[in-house]
C-alpha cells in the first residue's frame, strides 16, 4: 500500500516500494489558480532533497517544485506539457509531476502525514 | 513548491465595493495601497475569456479622479498642456484623450485619461483619471504647477467602475438609454439609479466598454445592478492585467516609468501634430529629438515560441546572444492561448519579425519581436453613413 507524505512547500509524495510519485497538493493548486505551464525534470537526473527540479506556472506567477527526498528521476509526466490544467483538475492524481527512485528512504520520516499537513495549512492560512 | 511572493499590506484602504467582493468569494490582495479583488471564484483564465466574450465588471475605484477647473476651456487646456504632451486645447466638449504627465527630462511620471467637460455649464473643467499608486504625487505635482486661475479638486467621494466587453453597450443601454451611441473616447453625464454618473466610452482591455464614475454611496447599488445582468461577471485585477497585456497597453511602474520617454514607449500616437511641432511640454527637446531621429530603444511586443511564460525582468538577447533589453510585462495570454510579453529592446532589434532570445530560468528560449496588440482592439466605431 502506498504511503503518502507532504512537505511544507506543498508537495505530496506517494511511495510504493522504492518508487515515489511527486506532485503539488490540491491546496497549492487552488492557491496558484489556473496552471498554464509545467516543466518536469529529465529522466535520469539525480536530485537531492530540497532541490528545485520542476516548475509550475499559473496565470499569476511561476513557482519551483522541490524534490521532497533524494533520488533518481525515473519517469516524468509528459502529459502536463500539453494539458497543464490537469494540475488544477486532479493535483493529487493525474496531475502528478515526476517519479523518483528513492536513494534514502529515511528522509521520508522528516515529512508530514495528511493530518499534520492539513493542520499546517490551517495554521498558515 | 514555493509560494508566490505575497505583498505585505500596510493598513490598506478599501473601496466602497469591498464587502461585495468578499461576499462574492473574491481573493483580496494589497494593490497600490488598497485591498483589491485579484480574482473571483471563476478564476483569472475564465474571467479573462468571459470579458472578451461577454462583459466584465471591474472595481477600479482605487484610481484617482480629479478635476481641473478654470474660467474657460482654452485657459484650463493651456495649463494642462504645460504638463502633458497631448493636444488638450483641440478637445471637443466631452472628448477624451490618453496622455502622460511628464518630468522635465521627458520621463513619464504617470499616464492618465483627460476628458473635456461635456456641457457648457462646466466648460473650463477637465476630468483627469490617474493611477492609484501615483495619485497623491500627481495631485501635488499638478497643483504646484497650475496658474492661480486654475484649481484642482480631488473627487474622492467618487468610485470608478469599468464595464468592458462586447456585451457592455447592450447591458448599459438597458439602464442608460442611448449610451450605446456614445462615441469611443468621449464622456457624458447620465442618470443611473437616480444618481448622476459620468460615463466615458473607454477602458483598458482592448474591448468596447465604459468607465463609470459614480458617487461612493451609490457604488454598491450600481455594481449590483450591473453584475445582476446575465452577460456580466465581476472580474479581478488578475484578468485586468492579462487583458491589457494582450491589448498591448502599458502598465505604469512596469512598462513605463520615470526612466522611459513616451517615444521609447511607442506612445507617439498620443502626441498630436501641433504639440510635436510646438513643444511646450516637459522634456519637449528630448521628445522632439527622439521623434526626428528615433529613440535608442523601443517598447515592443515579444512572442515566446514555446509555452513557457517570460515574466517581468526577463533578459532579452539578440539572436547572437548580445543583451538587448528586458521584459517589462509578461505572462500567459488566455485569448492568445500562449505566452505573451512586452519589453524594451535596442532600436536596431525592434522591427517585427526580429528573432530574439529570452533568458528563462537561466536558459535562452527562442522568441520573436511582434507588432502589438496581441489581440485586435475592438473599440466602438460609429458606422460611417
Amino acid at each position: 500500500m502506498a504511503t503518502i507524505k507532504f512537505t511544507k512547500e506543498h508537495e505530496w509524495i506517494s511511495v510504493e516500494g522504492d518508487i515515489a510519485t511527486i506532485g503539488i497538493t490540491a491546496h497549492a493548486a487552488e492557491q496558484l489558480g489556473d496552471v498554464v505551464f509545467v516543466e518536469v525534470p529529465e529522466v535520469g537526473r539525480t536530485v537531492t532533497a530540497g532541490e528545485a527540479c520542476a516548475v509550475v506556472e499559473s496565470v499569476k506567477a511561476a513557482s519551483d517544485v522541490f524534490a521532497p527526498i533524494s533520488g533518481e528521476v525515473v519517469e516524468a509526466n509528459g502529459e502536463l506539457a500539453g494539458r497543464p490544467a490537469a494540475v488544477n483538475e486532479a493535483a493529487e492524481g493525474e496531475g502528478w509531476f515526476f517519479k523518483l527512485k528513492l536513494s534514502n528512504a529515511s528522509e521520508l520520516d522528516e515529512l508530514m502525514d495528511r493530518a499534520a499537513y492539513d493542520q499546517f495549512v490551517k495554521d498558515n492560512a | 513548491m514555493a509560494e508566490p511572493n505575497a505583498v505585505t499590506p500596510q493598513a490598506p484602504k478599501r473601496t466602497p465595493l469591498y464587502d461585495l467582493h468578499v461576499a462574492a468569494g473574491a481573493k483580496m490582495v494589497a494593490f497600490a495601497g488598497y485591498e483589491m479583488p485579484v480574482q473571483y471564484p471563476m478564476g483569472v483564465l475564465k474571467e479573462h475569456l468571459w470579458t472578451r466574450e461577454k462583459a466584465g465588471l471591474f472595481d477600479v475605484a482605487h484610481m484617482g479622479i480629479c478635476f481641473l477647473q478654470g474660467p474657460d476651456h482654452a485657459t484650463t487646456a493651456q495649463a494642462l498642456e504645460a504638463l502633458v504632451p497631448a493636444d488638450i486645447a483641440a478637445l471637443a466638449p466631452g472628448q477624451q484623450r490618453y496622455s502622460q504627465l511628464l518630468a522635465d527630462d521627458g520621463g513619464i511620471l504617470d499616464d492618465l485619461m483627460v476628458t473635456r467637460s461635456p456641457g457648457p455649464v462646466e466648460d473650463g473643467n477637465l476630468v483627469l483619471v490617474v493611477n492609484a499608486a501615483c495619485k497623491e504625487a500627481d495631485y501635488a505635482h499638478i497643483r504646484a504647477r497650475l496658474p492661480d486661475a486654475i484649481k484642482l479638486f480631488v473627487a474622492d467621494q467618487r468610485a470608478l467602475l469599468a464595464l468592458q466587453g462586447p456585451a457592455a453597450a447592450a447591458v448599459l443601454a438597458r439602464h442608460i438609454p442611448g449610451i450605446d451611441e456614445l462615441a469611443f473616447m468621449s464622456g457624458t453625464f447620465a442618470p443611473l439609479l437616480g444618481q448622476t454618473v459620468f460615463v466615458t466610452r473607454s477602458g483598458y482591455t482592448g474591448e468596447d466598454g465604459y468607465e463609470i464614475a459614480v458617487p461612493d454611496a451609490s457604488a454598491a447599488a450600481i455594481w449590483q445592478l450591473l453584475v445582476g445582468e446575465s452577460e456580466v461577471a465581476p472580474i479581478g485585477l488578475g484578468a485586468r492585467d492579462s487583458l491589457r497585456l494582450e491589448a498591448g497597453l502599458c502598465l505604469y511602474g512596469h512598462d513605463i516609468d520615470t526612466t522611459t520617454s513616451p517615444i521609447e514607449a511607442n506612445l507617439q500616437w498620443s502626441i498630436q501634430k501641433r504639440r510635436r511641432a510646438e513643444g511646450g511640454f516637459p522634456g519637449a527637446a528630448r521628445i522632439q529629438r527622439e521623434l526626428a531621429r528615433g529613440p535608442s530603444r523601443k517598447r515592443v511586443g515579444i512572442k515566446p515560441e514555446g509555452r513557457a511564460p517570460a515574466r517581468e525582468g526577463t533578459e532579452i538577447l539578440a539572436a547572437d546572444g548580445e543583451p538587448i533589453g528586458t521584459v517589462t510585462s509578461g505572462g500567459f495570454g488566455p485569448s492568445v492561448n500562449g505566452p505573451v510579453a512586452m519589453g524594451y529592446v535596442t532600436a536596431g532589434q525592434a522591427a517585427p519579425g526580429t528573432k530574439v532570445q529570452l533568458v528563462v530560468r537561466g536558459k535562452p528560449m527562442p522568441a520573436e519581436v511582434v507588432a502589438l496588440p496581441f489581440v485586435a482592439h475592438r473599440y466602438f466605431r460609429k458606422s460611417q453613413s
